[in-house]
């Protein structure tokens, strides 16, 4: 039977020959991740469920991204608390407050493999799907069963297939993509559906880029964002992980498979503005709007790429006096290597602050809070109202390239 | 759980998100009264003092947009409230509403027939609501078998820890 590469996936897991779409199965967790800010919630619901071990350890990943290092007592606190849940049930895959952003930790750890069924309790462990794996955000109480019994009941997604052609134009990048596509389908336009990005424009893209466009895939309602695995992806897990793995793809045929053509060659920087990420204007509509913050960094955009593009755009310049410029590596790998090829230098010298691998002000938990009234422009994937910080506080999404120019002018600037 | 709800209706619009139900700010909490004083700070930060036990929120269409955090629909549950009636809901918030014994209805265009605080009834078995104040009844959406078990049970955890003593 013909099958898309999500239906493939899920019929492995379950033990089964063949699913199809809208059906419930059992499926077996290959990975199982919990952060900070979720964790302790799931490790109380597992503890309700009275089994005294998790299923294995080897699957499980602990880590702390959100709080770190911990802002408050209740954070320093959460963290005691898995670090003793960590060190009860014998899980080795723990990364303390160093590492980064779980979502760009993980891949770059060797977690995620091709044809594999990750679950986070976080809701863009979507972003995984860039290296061809099922990979979706549930709950605490989810994630609790998980612990328990290695096992998750899902209903198979339908796909869309997203058919994108044609070249990016110079400073338009994966970001301005995703945020079109959003733009167009809307908030709940690929409700529970798998989103898969395909075509020669996605085959030409790095797979920093395809994890942009599968990390914002829960951003129109979707299950999981995918990438059928090509030679890009086996290169990127070559120095990541020995451990074997299967690549599946969608048949063309597939039953429930729905197909959108997307054509970008005419595409310019994209911006997702006030209080909806599918609020979304091109640049020339909301060039000139009043910035107090901008923010480099977050699963989405705070990877080397980012940096790199942001940095080229503010070396020898200086970031406006009426803005604070946060840059935030995704990771401490990303970090080191920016640090090599002297790119925080060039952010530190233009008057940016660069702060630790964590989300930062994405979630309006951790540094970097919006007061009432301030604008921020973000390379982030959420501008909920209250975001990051006060609800009164406004949001606008964009790449890392309008990030740099805006930071240097002081309001909302096209880089081209 | 009980086989008919009735509460006063609080009335939300189109797109309400994890954020708008319960900021990040205060995910470091897990006690569900705690939560619930934050409850739908986004949109009204005197909610939770308005809100008593036993009333529904009825939003438009994809409630809990957003975060996979599970602190919104305990706060929502924290808070009293009986059911959460949308036009339609995003995922994850829905899995997790129905995991922590948060009953869910979904039915299309039903925001326009209810103002502020009407008073509202619920048939969970049938699939019927109806608005006490006009007495006009509405279809909804039946949740699957499956999913009214886990809800009879009180939640996935009471559920899960009945399957596997059995
Ligand atoms: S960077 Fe933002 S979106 Fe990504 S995991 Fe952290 S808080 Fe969530």
């Amino acid at each position: 039977m013909p099958m898309t590469m999500a239906e493939k996936i899920l019929a492995k897991a379950s033990v089964k020959k063949n699913v199809e779409a809208g059906e419930i199965v059992m499926a077996n967790i290959d990975v199982a991740m919990t952060h900070d800010l979720t964790g302790p919630l799931s490790v109380k619901s597992f503890e309700k469920i009275g089994t005294e071990n998790v299923w294995d350890p080897e699957k499980i990943v602990v880590l702390f991204d959100h709080q770190v290092p911990a802002d408050s007592l209740e954070a320093a606190e959460n963290h005691i608390m898995l670090r003793k849940f960590v060190e009860k049930q014998g899980i080795t895959n723990f990364y303390d407050v160093r590492e980064g952003v779980c979502h760009q930790v993980l891949p770059e750890k060797g977690h995620i493999k091709p044809g594999e069924v990750v679950v986070g309790t976080d809701s863009h462990t979507c972003t995984h799907g860039a290296l061809g794996a099922f990979s979706t955000g549930i709950g605490s109480t989810d994630m609790a069963m998980v612990f328990a019994t290695g096992k998750l009941w899902f209903k198979v997604p339908e796909t869309i297939k997203f058919q994108i052609e044609g070249s990016l134009n110079d400073f338009v990048y994966a970001k301005d993509v995703v945020l079109d596509i959003i733009g167009k389908i809307g908030a709940d336009g690929a409700t529970y559906k798998a989103c898969e990005f395909s075509g020669e424009t996605i085959k030409k893209m790095s797979i920093s880029e395809r994890m942009v466009l599968c990390n914002m895939a829960i951003e129109m309602g979707g299950k999981t964002g995918l990438v059928e695995p090509d030679e890009k992806t086996i290169n990127y897990l070559k120095n990541r992980t020995n451990k074997e793995y299967e690549i599946m793809k969608t048949d063309d045929d597939a039953q429930s498979l729905q197909t959108m053509q997307i054509d970008i060659d005419d595409l310019e920087p994209q911006i997702a503005c006030p209080h909806n990420v599918d609020n979304v204007k091109p640049i020339s509509e909301v060039e000139g709007t009043h910035i107090d913050q901008v923010f480099l960094g977050s699963c989405t955009n705070g990877r080397l790429q980012d940096l790199r593009t942001a940095a080229k755009i503010i070396k020898g310049n200086k970031v406006s006096d009426k803005v604070r410029m946060l840059v935030i590596p995704a990771s401490r790998e990303v970090y080191t290597r920016a640090m090599e090829e002297g790119l925080l230098k060039t952010f530190v010298d233009s008057g940016a602050l660069v702060c630790n691998p964590c989300c930062g002000p994405c979630l309006g938990g951790h540094v970097g809070l919006l007061g009432p009234g301030e604008v921020s422009l973000s390379t982030s994937n959420r501008n909920f109202r209250g975001r990051q910080g006060s609800t009164d506080a406004e949001v606008y999404l964009s790449s890392a390239a309008v990030a740099a120019a805006s930071a240097l002018k002081g309001s909302i600037t096209d880089p081209r | 759980m009980e086989e008919k709800i009735r509460g006063r209706v609080w009335k939300f619009g189109d797109d309400i998100d994890t954020d708008i139900i319960l900021p990040g700010r205060y995910l470091v909490l897990t006690d569900e009264k705690k939560l619930a004083e934050h409850l739908m700070e986004g949109a009204d930060s005197e909610f939770s003092s308005k809100v008593e036990q036993g009333d529904i929120i009825l939003a438009g269409k994809n409630f809990g947009c957003g975060s996979s955090r599970e602190h919104a629909p305990i706060a929502i549950k924290g808070a009293g409230i009986s059911a959460v009636i949308a036009e339609s809901f995003a995922r994850i918030f829905y899995r997790n509403a129905i995991n922590v014994g948060l009953p869910l209805l979904e039915s299309k265009n039903i925001s326009h027939n209810f103002s502020q605080e009407d008073q509202i009834e619920i048939d969970m078995e049938k699939g019927v609501l109806k608005n006490l104040a006009t007495q006009k009844e509405f279809e909804v959406k039946k949740l699957p078998e499956f999913m009214l078990e886990i809800l009879d049970q009180g939640g996935l955890i009471p559920y899960l820890k009945k399957s596997m003593k059995s």
